[in-house]
């Protein structure tokens, strides 16, 4: 993983290894979503070497810190679809155990 | 020329679009693919947080509103399938979640066939390859990976052990998968390079070095590993014929090979939205449910003997597009997706419940951005 900045900190290339579109992907909807953020995209270089460049450019704050918000948000969102998930599960077992005992209410 | 009808108002006079709100149009091309007879049409996502500026509408990402929309219901839940629908979350991460299911998700599988007699007529490579197959029944989360210079031991090997024989004079045998005998105690092949034994109290050495049996660790003692299914064909022996083998199974990764992924498949679809433009009676009505091939339509009775077509199972639409084929149907029926809600399928090969994989995936995107979050600061 490297950063390729120069003078400028609004404005980086991430480069990150043993990544791919999975990743990458999900971080560009999160950072496209933070008001922040003027572009963003990403691009795998070569299909047979597993790295993903990731570029942002901000209207001022440092490129790295909105980077490392947007993996913050994203790892928000899925500790909330976990919990969420795992609830919807609960609930379906326990609906299905009681329709199982065939109880009338 | 004739004149133009379309009569002048001035601006003043149109009615104002709501502050904080899309004008329908906008927000139908924001939340739906439309379907039309050529192609879909605005099938992609708005994920820019200041599209919408102009219209006093935030497109940022705001985890409260996201927390309050987001929703998951299960559809079905068996040992190995589950459906669940999920809706209120981005295209972007519903596929992140299908890839790492597919691809990133571990499981054991056999890598490496130790083939001590094989005279069937399925050849060495070929056996090896249909072993690596079978998906076995074991949580992988209490093995540890096998980098190339480990050593294979208790805690990152399985040792099976097939010995099959179809004796002269009898008719050909099938080679099952339940003949795979799992071995706790590791490799009994005895190393080539290994000098017979000078004391007969050493145990000389095997393929495998294990410190301790596997059937003595508490998660395996009365759950003993094995293939998933016991009627998976491997070959099938002629009279005389003789395979002797063993398969030493591994901690993997879908990405390296197929064996190693712990769904058969998982997918997800939009789910399809059928709405009726304008009211459809009689004859035409009846035209309407025959077209569909999935009976997507009903005809409902609405007094004095007039019948009306309704839409009664959007959900399984295929978007076949056979309702809104040939003459002006278009007009009265329209067919829809709805972007942000999927219907998600996991079909697990055994390994573990459906269920227990999404919540790993799950975390397994959340240990990806940590990385990124450790490697930053």
């Amino acid at each position: 993983m490297e950063l390729g900045s120069y003078q400028d900190q609004s404005q980086a290339t991430f480069s990150l290894t043993d990544e791919d579109h999975t990743l990458a992907n999900s971080l560009r909807f999160t950072l496209n979503q933070d008001p922040r953020v003027t572009f963003c995209g990403y691009s795998i270089p070569h299909p047979s070497d597993a790295r993903v460049n990731i570029r942002v450019q901000t209207t001022g704050d440092q490129a790295s810190e909105v980077l490392k918000d947007s993996c913050q948000d994203l790892m928000l969102i899925c500790q909330h679809v976990r919990s969420t998930f795992d609830q919807a599960v609960v609930e379906f077992k326990n609906k299905k155990g009681l329709d199982a005992m065939n109880i009338e209410p | 020329m004739e004149e133009q009808k379309t009569p002048k108002i001035p601006v003043w006079d149109l009615p104002d679009v709501p502050k904080g709100k899309l004008p329908p149009h906008l927000e139908l091309q924001r939340t739906r693919v439309l379907c039309t007879s050529d192609a879909p049409t605005h099938t992609e996502n708005i994920r820019y947080s200041g599209a919408y500026a102009s219209m006093g509408v935030d497109n940022s990402l705001r985890l409260g509103h996201f927390r309050d929309n987001f929703r998951v219901e299960v559809i079905t839940l068996t040992e190995d399938d589950m459906e669940f629908d999920m809706i209120g979350i981005d295209a972007s991460l519903a596929n992140a979640f299908r890839r790492i299911l597919i691809a990133e998700l571990p499981t054991m599988a056999i890598e490496k066939v130790l083939i001590a007699n094989n005279t069937s007529v399925i050849q060495d490579e070929v056996l090896a390859h249909r072993l690596g197959l079978v998906p076995l029944k074991v949580d992988p989360r209490l093995f540890e990976y096998m980098s190339e210079n480990d050593v294979p031991n208790e805690k990152n090997t399985i040792v099976f052990k097939l010995h099959s024989r179809c004796e002269r004079g009898s008719s050909r045998i099938k080679v099952l998968s339940n003949e795979l005998q799992w071995l706790p105690r590791g490799s009994e092949f005895t190393l080539s390079t290994e000098k017979p034994a000078v004391d007969p109290t050493s145990r000389p050495r095997t393929y495998t070095s294990f410190n301790c049996s596997q059937d003595s660790l508490p998660e395996f003692s009365n759950n003993p590993i094995g293939p998933k299914h016991d009627d998976i064909m491997i070959a099938k022996l002629g009279p005389g014929q003789e395979i002797e083998l063993e398969a030493h199974a591994v901690k993997g990764m879908g990405k390296t090979h197929a064996k190693w992924s712990p769904v058969a498949t998982a997918w997800y679809r939009m789910l399809p939205e059928v709405v009726l433009l304008q009211e459809i009676e009689g004859e035409k009505a009846e035209e309407l449910v025959k077209k569909c091939p999935v009976k997507v339509f009903d005809i409902e009775d609405i007094g004095k003997g007039r019948k009306r077509a309704t839409v009664a199972r959007p959900r399984s639409c295929t978007l076949c597009r056979e309702c809104i084929r040939g003459d002006d149907w278009d007009k009265h029926v329209a067919l829809r997706r709805v972007k942000d809600h999927f219907i998600f399928t996991i079909e697990s090969t055994g390994a573990l419940h459906p269920e227990v994989l999404f919540t790993e995936a799950v975390k397994i995107l959340e240990d990806k951005c940590e990385r990124v979050i450790t490697e930053l600061s």
